[in-house]
């Protein structure tokens, strides 16, 4: 099997501007921050990022990095709004295609198998058709003849994705509770970067979790890169939880200029490794004063 | 039962919780998707007493049995595993009653929790379209307001997330097929669409809230039939339950706060 194994920068000199690029996880869930870390400080952007938004949504608006957003919400899960997003939004800064949840998913689904479209029910009647005029409806060929929206694939150029544990091979496993839409986003995408918590031999991979745990398999699978901690701040349960004080610091400080300049040059201005020592240190920090 | 749950008479916030797990009556073995504390109370309410075998999340992918205090963990047993993508499954199946809370409804039961103001540019961005416009098309939805004011009740929302009778109509069998907007609770009154035409009439008053209140702070006309009847107050078994074991912490009170006479 090959070794795939990169650093978060490789992984970015493989991507170029103007790109579609999914992003694993949920709202502020397992979310491979520190691959989008690595876009914001990077050279790309005009990017359409398509995700059920957390705060890589937000970082990457901060940084200037996002053409068009394709997604059905934005959420930090504890704190309900993403304010680098709505900055973005209010200002009309990004262009997007605001889609239901499933509509999302069939978009994926649909790519994945190399299908134009599949139909559903979700977005009849709703906005979603109004303020996506490309969008159209499709009629049943047998005898109920009912008409359904035919949701397009959403053919990916790159997906990014954090995992729990992988073998160098991108055989990768989730511990947590959900798989999310993972598994979709990297088979929707030309190329797979994923990231995880530890690289371990394949077959530790079966041991830790059971065969129903490796639903991502290496033929998705173009780079692998162990980050522990590189979901931080969002969770990456069983591994550790959000970091519910630092999303509340991030959140506060995007709401005022200064204060996200302060907060931007504290954390997002060096590589991984120094934002992992300025967080390490800010914890260092708070257990010391209380 | 303690001396305490029957000693002091039933808040607002319980009146409420109540009237929300009256929506899910008659539902019988499907998932019950509340949203927000009051609604959440509701439906561990309703399955503890009159709909036992409704189906809950723990706000995870687990499906528990048993009744747990509201910002609790979910102490289980778990009795199914049900990812994101099962629920979507589940929505799609119509084996789901949910409960959102909309920034903006209107009298069809439009809803909106995606934008204020022009889309394209709004004046202010909210959370987005979530899952609404498939919960509303595919499954019956109810709604919770935790303040009733002419700011949530407009003439016409901005964005159609969730979808309405009207917009459901006009988009078609495949959309009206599976569409039921069941009743809305708010901090004031519980509100339902079986007025003709299917526009939103009012169907109790909460004790101590007079009509007048309901109609000032709807920004639309409601269907008034007759004489509007008295929201139901909790009986001593729903009290107990609600103050003893699903919300000991209080946390219905940050939604809708104990009036001071």
């Amino acid at each position: 099997m090959a070794d795939k194994r990169m650093t978060e920068d490789e992984v970015v000199a493989r991507l170029q501007p103007g790109m579609t690029i999914g992003i694993g996880g949920w709202g502020s869930r397992r979310k491979p921050m520190s691959l989008v870390r690595a876009i914001a400080r990077s050279g790309l952007r005009d990017l359409t990022i398509a995700c059920y938004g957390g705060p890589d949504v937000g970082l990457l608006c901060a940084a200037g990095k996002v053409r068009r957003l394709i997604y059905a919400f934005v959420s930090l899960d504890s704190i309900p709004l993403e304010p680098h997003f709505q900055a973005a939004r209010q200002s009309g800064a990004v262009e997007v295609t605001e889609y239901d949840e499933g509509m999302l998913q069939w978009a994926l689904y649909a790519a994945s198998l190399r299908l134009p479209f599949l139909p559903t029910r979700a977005g009849l009647g709703s906005d979603v058709m109004r303020l996506n005029p490309q969008l159209r409806t499709v009629t049943s060929p047998y005898a109920d003849a009912e008409e359904l929206l035919a949701v397009p694939a959403l053919a990916l150029d790159a997906a990014l994705i954090h995992l729990n544990r992988a073998d160098m091979a991108g055989n990768a496993q989730f511990l947590g509770p959900d798989l999310y839409f993972d598994d979709l986003f990297a088979a929707a995408a030309e190329r797979t970067y994923l990231s995880c918590e530890r690289v371990v031999p394949t077959e530790e991979l079966a041991a830790a979790g059971g065969v129903s745990s490796l639903r991502i398999h290496r033929w998705m699978v173009d780079g692998v890169v162990e980050a522990s901690h590189g979901a931080h701040f969002t969770s990456c349960a069983p591994d550790y939880a959000r970091d519910e004080e630092f999303q509340r610091a991030y959140v506060s400080a995007a709401k005022d200029p200064q204060a996200w300049q302060e907060f931007a040059a504290t954390y997002l201005s060096g590589t991984e490794s120094d934002y992992q020592a300025a967080v390490a240190g800010r914890r260092a920090v708070a257990g010391a004063t209380t | 039962m303690s001396e305490p749950a029957r000693a002091t008479p039933a808040t607002r916030a319980e009146v409420c919780a109540v009237a929300c797990a009256e929506a899910w009556r008659d539902d019988g073995e499907i998932l019950a998707s509340p949203f927000g504390v009051i609604p959440t109370i509701g439906a561990r309410l309703a399955r503890a007493t009159f709909e036992p075998d409704l189906l809950l999340s723990d706000g995870e992918a687990g499906l528990v049995a048993g009744c747990w205090p509201v910002g609790d963990p979910a102490p289980g047993p778990v009795e199914g595993w049900a990812p994101f993508r099962s629920v979507f499954d589940i929505a799609w199946a119509g084996k789901r009653h949910i409960m959102m809370s909309p920034s903006q409804i209107d009298r069809f039961g439009n809803m909106n929790i995606s934008a204020i103001g022009d889309f394209a540019r709004p004046t202010r961005q909210l959370i987005g379209m979530r899952g609404a416009p498939g919960n509303t098309i595919c499954h019956p939805t109810s709604y919770w307001v935790a303040r009733h004011s002419t700011r949530t009740f407009v003439p016409r929302v901005d964005v159609v997330c969730g979808v309405g009778y009207d917009s459901a109509a006009a988009a078609g069998p495949a959309a009206s097929r599976f569409h039921a907007l069941r009743r809305v609770v708010t901090n004031l009154a519980v509100l339902d669409f079986a007025a003709p035409g299917h526009t939103m009439r009012l169907v109790s008053v909460h004790p101590g809230v007079r009509v007048s209140e309901v109609v000032a702070s709807t920004g639309f006309e409601l269907v008034i039939d007759g004489e509007v009847a008295q929201t139901p107050l909790p009986g001593p078994d729903e009290l107990r339950l609600i103050r003893e074991v699903i919300d000991p912490h209080l946390a219905r009170y940050r939604e809708v706060p104990q009036e001071h006479e």
